[in-house]
């Protein structure tokens, strides 16, 4: 998706890539058998991919309307003969996609534009687009056609938007990240999954929830909470609505991971909900020597015989015989509190293992039901299942391009969890669709507790080396070859060319767009007062601040780091050394908490908790008001 | 002599009747209430209730010792250990679209949402000062009176924006309660009158009295009453004001004052006032509930002396006249009123006080019981555990 993006401009490609051509040069003299940078760098030119991600049916069935996220188009694929019949161009970086219950409309998010296009079902051209709010995903539309429920990931809400008027009502508070929505059977509820878990205290177990609006009031009326799960993905009620199910990880993140082996890194699971199950219950879908990851896309076949669940990192879809679950769950909820972590649970209700195409991520079962959909996102086609033989018998290619370029390739190493032990978890996993996952981690084999650090934006990291918080890696190779193959996946290595498209693809990771600047670019007031006192070289005394007290001086340059290490009073008892590496700036709104260890909830907590001292910039002569503005001017980066 | 005598007197007997029939239909006119008083014996978490909030058939109660809600005939206890800012809880409103309840605490602000509580506090967020005495929901903006100063909230960005003596006519940065309305949104700043935004043009205005702070009132109607403000309620383009000394009611021309001295007021000292509509409006005083309804005027009190329940009717020529009742307020140091249909709801120093309404003919409050909106509360989602 986000190659796709960089490639329609070719000058700005250009800017985004030029430094990781510099690192891919390097690698031509450290690693041989890489190929030439500058031969990659042409061919991501020249490609033009789509990324499938969600897909909804045209009324009758016979079309298939694809999401496609890089190329930021609607591909309408005839199913009768699997061919493309037509592209609608969408907004930047389309995510979710529903259709009003009486197919005339079809809406699709944009999440890089905040808007949704509206799609004339007939004429296949975009007749209006709405506003939401930050990096619309899921989509719902109400039974009566009037109303639309957007799950926005940045902004953490709902949008509830009146379709007559175009006008969003109103917002409702979602929980953080908040990405994939569904409806019930009977239209009354919308139930909504979030891929970042909600603020909670340091250093304890992540929580996310499952929201529950009201279609009549249009109001938030329950939060399920999902104890201990962090990135929950798509949601799905069965037909008789006695039955929910949302895919989601479950993190070991506060022990040290560094025995992989010993232990799972992240439990692939499901919480079921509902009359059904009487509460919540989450069931693994792992087994005990292989896991499933990233647990994605969820469809339930109408008469609850079977669940369909894409697991975007294992390059497969897995099939549960849901009687056989509901039976297991039954039957052992009573005898086991932690049933999640029995990965020899599953055997009793996962009936087959499907091998699809890679990333798979949106699942839809046919209106008869015979037949499954599968958005493979990085190959760029549908797989079609057989739901009676568990069997693909079709691939429908969407006409992306037929080579795969350096950038693809590492892209798609990005996303797999081939190369971890067991299959267990890949970069995305904790880098949720290549953000973060709003976890601190106790990553070091130096005891529990140790070294707790903060995962980091991968946003334009090309000029903001070394890597890691201490600056232990001088460069991406480094962070990305041996650190993660022999310290995290204690398994197989990247050979010296896939570690060069994984490098090349982490580099080519651009900023999303910043919604705290005005559109002309222009700052507010407080946003101008803010800049002064990030730029200001005294105390509000007159006294001088020296040079490296400065936010300025750290924070300096086009990324806002000096690439430097530095003790800024930050480290705490726990750490092995307090010298931190000066993180870069940019979109520094989206990628809370902060510190390198996670500890400062808010930007607000850097400086009223966790500088008292001034070691880390001035901020104790500030008054609320300027702490204020230096905020919204930091958001601004 | 005798015959004139014996008609002025005839005359003023038949004027007394008329005017006691008249006080006496005037008191069949006011509001009579049942009252019920909840206390910690029946499950409030603590008896002296700073404020009172009805959400449809949701009773919430901020006390000094946690947030009470009263649901289905049971009381549920909200503090720190639950995830509350502060056990002391100051002011509450509702935003009536989402449903989300604003909590302004002793600790901060907190928002409690489908039974999600988030904080917001001055070390956490762009939160102006963790005494949150005031708290109220416009759109997509929540308006807090702190310690110091006023805080914004735009919950749809996050953003904060502050309002004190720096970018405002506030020359004292303790604000005590805040009223948006669509147009404008009032403060009563402690000490420092009332302060107007103006949302179209952004601009702030102080009303302040124009006896300054001298005690003694000088030039009565012609400004706000006191500076030492502690309420504002802002419905139907008036502003109510309720000071330590008296209250003001204000329709952006002219002034009207209230004292004990020539109305119904009970006591001078007021600690919230809560509009009705342009004529009608209740008043928390520390010497009883005190009703207007733009001419005659009702107190509900245990009585001063005794502490028996007390209902007085005051007409439009100051004649005051004792209703029999059997129920009182808990409490005559009354802080806080709202209204569930006819029905009170009335924070008191000593207990919650539910009034129930018996007679009289004016409805007394803003919001009608809506039946729907009750019926669609009860039925619950149909995945929702219990």
């Amino acid at each position: 998706m986000l190659v796709g993006s960089l490639l329609r401009g070719k000058t700005k490609w250009i800017a985004c890539i030029a430094p990781a051509v510099g690192l891919t040069l390097f690698l031509v003299l450290l690693v041989p058998a890489a190929k030439p940078a500058s031969t990659q760098s042409e061919e991501a030119v020249n490609q033009h991919y789509l990324s499938p991600i969600e897909m909804a049916f045209s009324p009758d069935g016979h079309l298939l309307y694809v999401v496609c996220q890089a190329s930021d188009e609607l591909r309408i694929v005839d199913l009768s003969s699997g061919k493309v019949l037509s592209t609608v161009p969408v907004g930047h970086v389309p995510r979710g996609i529903v259709r009003s219950p009486d197919g005339r409309q079809i809406y699709v998010t944009n999440a890089w534009a905040d808007t949704v296009s509206v799609i004339d079902a007939t004429t296949l051209k975009v007749v209006r687009t709405l506003p939401t709010g930050f990096e619309p995903t899921g989509i719902v539309c109400d039974k009566s056609g009037k109303t639309l429920y957007i799950a926005n990931r940045l902004s953490s809400d709902i949008s509830v938007i009146d379709i007559s008027t175009g006008q969003e009502i109103k917002r409702l508070l979602a929980g953080r990240g908040a990405s994939y929505l569904a409806l019930s059977a009977d239209g009354r509820w919308v139930y909504g999954t979030h891929i970042y878990p909600n603020a909670g205290a340091f250093r304890t177990q992540p929580n996310s929830e499952i929201t529950i609006i009201d279609t009549v009031r249009q109001a938030v009326v329950e939060r399920k909470r999902l104890h201990n799960a962090a990135g929950v993905f798509h949601v799905a009620l069965s037909g008789d609505g006695k039955l929910g199910v949302a895919a989601q990880l479950r993190p070991k993140n506060l022990i040290p991971l560094a025995h992989v082996e010993h232990g799972w890194a992240f439990g692939d699971s499901l919480t079921l909900f509902g009359d059904d199950i009487g509460g919540t219950l989450q069931v693994p879908i792992d087994e005990l020597d292989r896991y499933y990851a990233l647990p994605w896309g969820v469809a339930f076949t109408p008469d609850k015989s079977k669940l369909f669940v894409t697991t975007a990192g294992s390059e497969s879809v897995t099939v549960i015989d849901v009687q056989k679950l509901l039976a297991f769950a039954k039957a052992r909820r009573q005898l086991s509190s932690n049933l999640a972590n029995d990965l020899s649970a599953s055997a009793n209700y996962v009936t087959a293992r499907i091998s699809v195409g890679r990333n798979p991520r949106g699942a839809l079962l046919s209106q008869d039901n015979k037949r499954l959909y599968v958005a493979n996102r990085l190959d760029d086609n549908i797989s079609v299942i057989d739901t009676s033989t568990d069997k693909v018998i079709s691939t429908i290619d969407l006409g992306g391009p037929k080579t795969i370029n350096a950038l693809r390739r590492g892209e798609q190493l990005f996303f797999t969890a081939d190369y971890a032990f067991q299959g267990q978890f890949g970069c995305a996993n904790c880098h949720l669709d290549a953000t973060i996952d709003g976890l601190q981690w106790d990553l070091e084999p130096d005891g529990f507790g140790k070294d707790i650090v903060d995962n980091r934006s991968l946003e334009s990291l090309a000029g903001t080396e070394p890597f890691k918080w201490n600056g232990g890696n001088p460069d991406m190779p480094t962070e990305c070859g041996p650190r993660t193959e022999k310290f995290f996946y204690r398994s197989q290595s990247y050979t010296p060319q896939q570690l060069t498209d994984l490098v090349s693809f982490v580099y080519s990771l651009p900023y999303r767009p910043n919604r705290y600047r005005l559109p002309n670019g222009d700052l507010t007031p407080a946003q101008e007062r803010g800049k002064a006192i990030f730029e200001r070289t005294k105390y509000k005394s007159g006294k001088p601040i020296s040079e490296k007290n400065q936010c300025a001086y750290c924070h300096s340059g086009p990324k806002y780091t000096n690439q430097q290490q530095v003790d800024v009073g930050t480290g705490k008892s726990t750490d092995r050394s307090p010298v931190i590496d000066v993180p870069q700036l940019p979109n520094v709104a989206y990628s809370a908490p902060y510190l390198h260890d996670g500890s400062a909830r808010s930007l607000e907590e850097i400086w009223t908790v966790f500088n008292p001292k001034d070691t880390h910039g001035v901020s104790n002569d500030l008054t609320k008001d300027e702490l204020n503005d230096l905020i919204e001017y930091l958001k601004t980066l | 002599m005798k015959m004139t005598s014996k008609i002025r007197s005839a005359t003023l007997v038949v004027l007394m009747v008329t005017l006691l029939a008249h006080v006496l239909a005037i008191a069949q006119d006011m509001p009579r209430f049942r009252w019920e008083n909840f206390t910690t014996a029946n499950g409030l978490p603590d008896n002296h209730v700073f404020c009172v909030l009805v959400d449809g058939d949701l009773i919430w109660a901020g006390t000094e010792n946690g947030l009470g809600l009263y649901e289905n005939g049971a009381w549920k206890t909200f503090r720190p250990a639950g995830g509350l800012a502060h056990q002391a809880v100051l002011s509450l409103a509702l935003d009536k679209r989402t449903g989300d309840l604003w909590v302004g605490t002793m600790g901060g602000l907190s928002r409690i949402s489908a039974s999600r509580i988030d904080n917001f506090t001055q070390l956490n967020s762009g939160l102006s000062n963790d005494i949150v005495y005031g708290v109220g929901v416009q759109g997509d903006f929540i308006w807090t009176a702190t310690a110091a100063g006023a805080s914004r909230l735009n919950t749809r960005t996050g953003q904060w924006a502050l309002f004190n003596e720096r970018n405002t006519p506030m020359y004292e940065i303790w604000t005590y309660a805040v009223s948006p309305g669509e147009d404008k949104v009032y403060y009563a700043v402690w000490g420092g009158g009332v302060l107007e935004y103006d949302v179209k043009t952004e601009r702030w205005k102080d009303y302040n009295d124009p006896d300054g702070e001298n005690q003694l009132v000088l030039m009565k109607d012609q400004g706000l009453i006191h500076e030492i403000t502690t309420s504002v309620s802002y419905v139907d383009k008036i502003l109510w004001v309720a000071t330590y000394f008296g209250a003001s009611r204000y329709d952006g021309r002219y002034w009207h004052n209230f004292l004990q001295k020539d109305s119904g007021l009970p006591s001078n000292f007021l600690n919230q006032i809560k509009a009705v509509d342009a004529n009608r409006a209740w008043f928390s005083t520390d010497k009883g509930l005190a009703y207007y309804d733009g001419t005659n005027w009702s107190v509900y009190r245990p009585a001063l002396d005794t502490h028996k329940p007390e209902m007085l009717v005051r007409d439009a020529a100051g004649v005051i006249k004792k209703i029999a009742v059997q129920s009182a307020p808990a409490h005559n140091y009354i802080l806080g009123v709202d209204f569930q249909g006819d029905d009170l709801w009335v924070a008191t120093a000593k207990g919650l006080s539910h009034g129930i309404r018996q007679g009289g003919s004016s409805k007394v409050a803003q919001t009608k019981t809506d039946s729907a909106k009750a019926a669609q509360l009860a039925q619950a989602p149909k995945l929702v555990q219990k």
